[in-house]
């Protein structure tokens, strides 16, 4: 057993354990931090894998920004730890023996053993004699410039219909208008007005 | 690593040009004020037909079939035929909105751009080469009509429906993204081609195969609804404002069958042994659940959506076929499916009207005292759904059962004659509907003529999309011929 196969069980059982936490602990925030390990973990795999850019870039996107994203809204919407619900724990030994099930036929069917030469997958970037990244940026723009415009549609429609639902014109809101603000005027924005002096002309207060 | 060239843009045309187009549509729709909100509804219209011109122009250059980009996106005659209808449904399902989201204060930009964007999704589906292209575009397809369901906002069934259908749609996904990385781990290919030929070639690990290709398959007749993955169908085609169901009953049927005969035919046949078990029981399962249920429905939009799987399980019959013929004739039952349940959604459209929602069997009572050309419409419509000679949906019944029969040694004659027996249990729900029109006064609070939507464009496509039914009918064999070239050429 090589010290890389170790790693892989090791981040392997950690990733499963947190997945599960994910869905099982009663308080949301544990939940998240839960997800942060389990993206954390998948991390450490892909680097395994020779994937560095890959890897980076979860740690980066999904840990540092979406799940931070994922806890403001949590903690803001100021969700209550979930009572322990009994109604669906009578179905959980059957759930389980289910799933072991599913489990063990899989791996009958499939041979874990037979999967060990990767199938025909191969390393492009090891065969390119490139780095990860350098690779991967030409692949994605040459080869696979097509599916990335079309996940670039995806998420303009994704805003689109966030838009298109959440966007409510209320009138008689009180609300900034940005387009009125910064449309103004230096003259709307001060008024200057001439007072009398109170006191005496040439007199010093 | 091959860099771009004009020979990998210009089949892409079409697509190209209805991208832009609605980019431009998002921001013109916002100078043009609620009164003139036509003029969006209008140029969307504009824009499907004339990106359907260009398909058609793409098809008839042949220095641009073929393929472009590298194998991820083919230009074929299957993904003419479809396109061209997809492009129609959805010009119809347009058509037939406005006066309803006009009544119920739903006649946004956003309906128009998102029905765009599912439209763009389906088109570059149905010309998927690749695993990529083929999820993304179906991602595309699903993600606006998501949107689409929970558009009437204020509506709590709208928004359950919405909530269900994206739920059971991401769990889709992931069952098809879980059998794309089964296939990729066992032929370490993407490209459709590839995975032909990996598993021709040397085939070492078989059951990862197997297991690539029965969660791909769940993941389609997830897409499709067959039962037993139909669970969301029918809250979702009930919950939906009847405008977005109308679209997602219609166009979308064809770009599964796109998907279908992708990955199916394309990707996996050599292992049609193994889909091919799994959608015997599917199609006895759909045509089971299918028929049987929609007998009990008292609404009209739940009756069609137990309807659609039934028609689902017929359409699937004919991939179980395994032949040109087989394809042909899906792809055949599923453009003839689109375009009579255009013509259903857009009848029961019909009969609503501000404050009111004809969605129940009994709003149709007496409809032929009320308006006796509409309800001649609706028996037309019902009668082709039942397969009822010289109308579209017998034809498309009949292609398909004599592919099924045409299989080697008549192995499938017993799912056939299944198929020919629930065939006629369905005719039962349909003719229900007609009696309920035909034979039964109708309610008191509905005695007068039926008030007609002023909206002629409506009325006028309504009728010819009825009489269409009727002509493909009797002169459907163009239709089908262009079917079987399509499938041959591809």
């Amino acid at each position: 057993m090589t010290f890389s196969l170790l790693l892989f069980y090791l981040f392997a059982l950690v990733l499963i354990g947190a997945a599960l936490a994910v869905v099982s602990v009663r308080n949301s925030v544990h939940a998240a931090l839960f997800l942060v390990l389990a993206f954390f973990t998948s991390a450490g795999i892909w680097l395994l894998l020779h994937a560095e850019f890959l890897a980076i870039t979860l740690v980066l996107v999904y840990v540092g920004a979406v799940m931070v994203l994922f806890l403001f809204v949590v903690m803001m919407l100021d969700v209550k730890a979930q009572p322990v619900k009994h109604s669906g724990q009578q179905y959980l030994p059957v759930a389980i023996g289910v799933a072991l099930l599913m489990l063990a036929e899989v791996i009958a069917l499939v041979g874990v053993g037979e999967l060990d030469d990767g199938g025909g997958i191969q390393d492009g970037a090891a065969i390119a004699g490139l780095s990860n990244i350098e690779w991967l940026g030409h692949a994605l723009f040459s080869d696979y410039i097509l599916p990335f415009e079309i996940a670039a549609v995806i998420l303009t429609v994704a805003i689109i219909a966030a838009v298109a639902l959440t966007l409510r014109h209320r009138p008689n809101v009180r609300t900034q208008s940005a387009p009125a603000q910064s449309a103004v005027s230096a003259s709307e924005r001060v008024r200057l007005v001439n007072l009398p002096s109170s006191t005496a002309k040439g007199q010093t207060p | 690593m091959n860099p771009l060239s004009m020979a990998d843009l210009l089949p892409l045309v079409p697509e190209g040009f209805l991208l832009a187009s609605l980019c431009i549509l998002l921001l013109a729709d916002l100078f043009i004020p609620q009164s003139e909100r036509s003029t969006t509804h209008w140029l969307t219209v504009a824009v499907l037909a004339f990106t359907a011109i260009l398909v058609w122009r793409a098809d008839a250059d042949t220095s641009l079939a073929g393929s472009a980009f590298s194998g991820m996106f083919l230009n074929d005659g299957v993904a003419t035929i479809c396109k061209l209808f997809i492009l129609l449904t959805s010009a119809l399902a347009l058509i037939y909105a406005r006066p309803y989201l006009i009544a119920r204060k739903l006649f946004q930009g956003e309906f128009y751009t998102l029905t765009g964007f599912a439209v763009l999704g389906m088109l570059l589906l149905v010309s998927a080469g690749n695993m990529l292209t083929a999820y993304l575009g179906l991602e595309l397809l699903a993600l606006p009509l998501y949107a689409l369901v929970a558009l009437d906002r204020d509506n709590g069934r709208s928004a359950e429906a919405a909530i269900k259908y994206f739920v059971l749609g991401a769990l889709a996904s992931g069952m098809l993204l879980y059998g794309i990385s089964m296939i990729y781990g066992a032929s370490g290919a993407l490209d459709f081609g590839s995975i032909r030929a990996a598993a021709v070639s040397n085939s070492p690990h078989p059951w990862l195969y197997g297991i690539g290709v029965a969660f791909v398959v769940i993941g389609i007749a997830f897409k499709f609804g067959a039962a037993p993955f139909h669970m969301w169908l029918p809250d979702v085609y009930q919950g939906a404002p009847t405008a977005v169901t109308l679209f997602i009953g219609s166009a979308p049927k064809i770009a599964a069958f796109g998907l279908a005969y992708r990955l199916l035919d394309g990707a996996l046949d050599p292992w049609f042994r193994y889909w091919q078990a799994m959608l015997v029981v599917l199609v006895l399962l759909s045509l089971t659940i299918g028929n049987l249920v929609a007998i009990a429905q008292t609404n009209f939009k739940r009756m069609l959506a137990y309807s659609t799987i039934s028609h689902v399980g017929f359409l699937l019959l004919g991939f179980i076929a395994h032949s040109a013929e087989g394809y042909a004739a899906a792809l055949f039952y599923a453009i003839s499916y689109a375009v009579t349940a255009s013509a259903g959604f857009g009848l029961l459209m019909l009969l609503s009207r501000v404050g009111f929602e004809a969605e129940e069997i009994a709003d149709f009572r007496g409809l032929n005292q009320r308006n006796p050309w509409y309800a001649l419409m609706m028996m037309l419509v019902m009668a082709s759904f039942a397969g009822v000679p010289l109308l579209v949906g017998f034809l498309a019944k009949f292609v398909v059962l004599k592919a099924a029969l045409g299989v080697a040694n008549a192995e499938l004659l017993w799912l056939v004659i299944v198929a020919g027996v629930f065939a006629v249990i369905g005719a039962f729900y349909y003719l229900r509907v007609i009696k309920v029109m035909y034979f039964e006064a109708p309610a008191e609070a509905a005695s007068g003529p039926l008030p007609l939507p002023q909206d002629l464009a409506f009325r006028w496509v309504l009728s010819g999309n009825v009489l269409a039914l009727l002509g493909l009918g009797i002169f459907g064999g163009p239709l089908i011929s262009w079917c079987v070239r399509a499938i041959a050429g591809g």
